[in-house]
């Protein structure tokens, strides 16, 4: 690439460029937002009718008088008689805490020995977690749901952590592999000859230095977890304790639509990952890329 | 592994052969190729089949044309997010929201067609087996063009401003600088995306339900195959549920394969490769693989 001269003739053109605005900068600013704003209508258009009475929004949430806002659809949906959020939402917490927490470690661990050992075998096995990576769930619900009741633990919230747990280990060994290939070793080589042990090493130097990928997994781990709908349906058959991505669907009547109800249940629903995702962005970003765009 | 053979074997137990793939095949829920002439239901897979051929490129291209768009906006980080929105929300919360824009008279587009006075698009588009497949289909559209959208603009970010600063010095104009500088060097990203993108549509039902029911809609006019097996799940006939699955396995691993292949030969190809690309071209290697851990290590915004 004829890089120098490319450097010394377009500066004066970048230069004017800079001083003024042009016309077609203000256009694709424009456009760009408003795309992105309509983008976010359908989600407006739900809150709208959230926090309104549905008197004022079942002919559509755009028209705005008479305009009062409530929390009626909120306290509704959250003690709703079929299905309420509350519980779900608790229960959502209860599955999606532990079964982020249990695979980041095994899957840091394990994702450690995948970078770091050499053995004869190392490149199958690690094929063979990959190669998990790419089952459906649908493949594994029935036997997993016939392995939970013979141990007894069907419609039990363990079952769900357990599952989710072994579901997210491979991608976030993968995950881990790639990101320790990039960290130096020469910290590990100096640590090891102070006479630190493999497992000294690993929590006193690289788990710190992991940190965040580790958030990265955070983020992404749980918004799975939280966002599941099949295992939850799959394995949890107690209405007791229906986690809250269930609970929506049941709040649609069979021939009614209250709206009110299923508008309030969805932002219930969906405010939890949306909040993460709003403080925790670039590291569920960092995990997204990470996951796909491999290295 | 017990689903795979689940799948050969009779509620019984007693080996089956094909006799099961051929019911769940031949069944009008799956395959129903009548709908061509008179329309939906289509069955579970042709409903796939529309669906991924009307999902993903409208999904690589609305990702590809945003992600450029964004590139050099002030506040694109925000626009970013509000396009995001859709990826972070459950699916099933998607189906969901889709009812208070698909339904009439709550939704914002049948009111909108009605207004233009197109009477047959300001119905209840959930309610119309002719609309429902393609309402929901744009739904998927709308919630998962922040993927592809993302993923771009990380690709996008790899890509040397140089190239784009002497493409302008040779005289080059926007559209040219994109079809030969941008997209060719976007290709591994591509990949990528569709594979995901593939194995997304796949996998894809709990938006049906949410928007629908578990029956797939009225008729059954957006089944797709993952529903089916969940509908075979809850009716307790684990052998169809198998058979489906394992179609969806194979479907599944058929399109996975690409991508590990890449994957997998990435650390053992890359030392014989760039020696003889390097002397091929003379030129920094596009973002291939070495320049992907980058973009995986440091990620966007």
């Amino acid at each position: 690439m004829s890089t120098p001269a490319a450097e010394g003739l377009p500066a004066p053109g970048t230069l004017r460029r800079r001083l003024r605005i042009r016309p077609r900068t203000v256009v694709v600013h424009v456009v760009a937002w408003a795309i992105g704003l309509a983008w976010a209508l359908p989600f407006f258009g739900v809150a709208m009718v959230a926090f309104r009475p549905l008197g004022q929004t079942s002919l559509g949430w755009w028209h705005l008088s008479p305009f009062t806002v409530t929390f009626e659809n909120f306290i509704a949906a959250w003690n709703n008689q079929g299905c309420p959020l509350s519980l779900g939402l608790r229960d959502s917490f209860l599955v999606a805490l532990p079964a982020t927490i249990i695979p980041m470690f095994i899957g840091a661990l394990a994702g450690y020995g995948f970078a770091r050992f050499h053995t004869a075998t190392r490149d199958y096995i690690f094929l063979a977690v990959v190669l998990f990576m790419a089952v459906p769930q649908m493949m594994v619900a029935v036997p997993v749901y016939n392995l939970m009741i013979r141990l007894g633990l069907i419609s039990s919230l363990l079952s769900l952590i357990l599952l989710h747990s072994a579901w997210g280990i491979p991608w976030i060994i993968l995950f881990m592999r790639n990101f320790y290939r990039t960290l130096p070793t020469e910290v590990e080589e100096a640590a090891r000859v102070d006479g630190a042990s493999d497992f000294k090493i690993f929590y006193k130097i690289v788990l710190p230095m992991s940190l965040p990928a580790l958030a990265a997994i955070i983020v992404f781990q749980f918004m799975w977890v939280w966002n599941d709908f099949f295992f939850a349906q799959v394995l949890i058959q107690n209405p007791n304790w229906y986690l809250s991505t269930q609970c929506v669907p049941r709040l649609v009547g069979q021939f009614v639509r209250p709206y009110d109800l299923l508008s309030a249940g969805a932002i219930l629903t969906m405010s939890v990952p949306v909040v993460i995702y709003v403080i925790l962005q670039r590291f569920y970003i960092r995990g997204l890329i990470g996951w796909t765009i491999k290295g | 592994m017990s689903r795979l053979s689940l799948s050969f074997l009779t509620p019984g137990g007693a080996y089956a052969g094909l006799h099961n793939y051929q019911s769940v095949v031949g069944s009008p829920d799956t395959f129903n190729p009548t709908c061509f002439e008179q329309g939906p239901p289509c069955g579970s897979l042709i409903n796939n089949l529309i669906w991924t051929g009307l999902h993903l490129p409208l999904t690589l291209f609305m990702g590809l044309f945003l992600a450029v768009l964004l590139q050099n906006i002030r506040g694109a980080s925000v626009v970013k997010s509000l396009v995001f929105l859709g990826m972070v929300t459950p699916l099933i919360v998607i189906g969901v929201v889709l009812r208070f824009i698909l339904e009439a008279p709550i939704g914002l587009i049948p009111a909108f067609f009605g207004w233009l006075g197109v009477r047959s698009l300001a119905g209840n588009w959930l309610v119309t087996p002719s609309t429902l497949l393609l309402g929901l289909i744009f739904g998927t559209v709308w919630s998962w063009t922040g993927f592809s959208m993302i993923v771009y603009s990380a690709g996008l970010t790899t890509i040397p401003k140089d190239y784009f600063e002497a493409a302008r010095v040779d005289g080059a104009t926007e559209w040219q600088a994109f079809r030969k500088i941008t997209w060719p060097l976007l290709r591994p990203i591509t990949l990528v995306i569709v594979t995901m993108t593939l194995l997304w549509e796949l996998k894809l039902f709990d938006i049906v339900i949410g928007a629908t029911n578990s029956q797939g809609g009225v008729g059954g006019a957006a089944d797709v195959l993952a529903l089916q097996m969940y509908r075979y799940f809850f009716i307790i006939d684990y052998n169809s549920a198998a058979v489906v699955a394992t179609l969806l396995t194979i479907f599944t691993l058929v399109v996975a394969l690409g991508l590990f292949r890449r994957l997998l030969n990435v650390p053992s190809r890359r030392k014989r490769v760039r020696p003889a690309r390097a002397a091929r071209t003379a030129e920094p290697a596009p973002i291939g693989s070495e320049e992907k851990p980058t973009a995986a290590t440091k990620g966007v915004t």
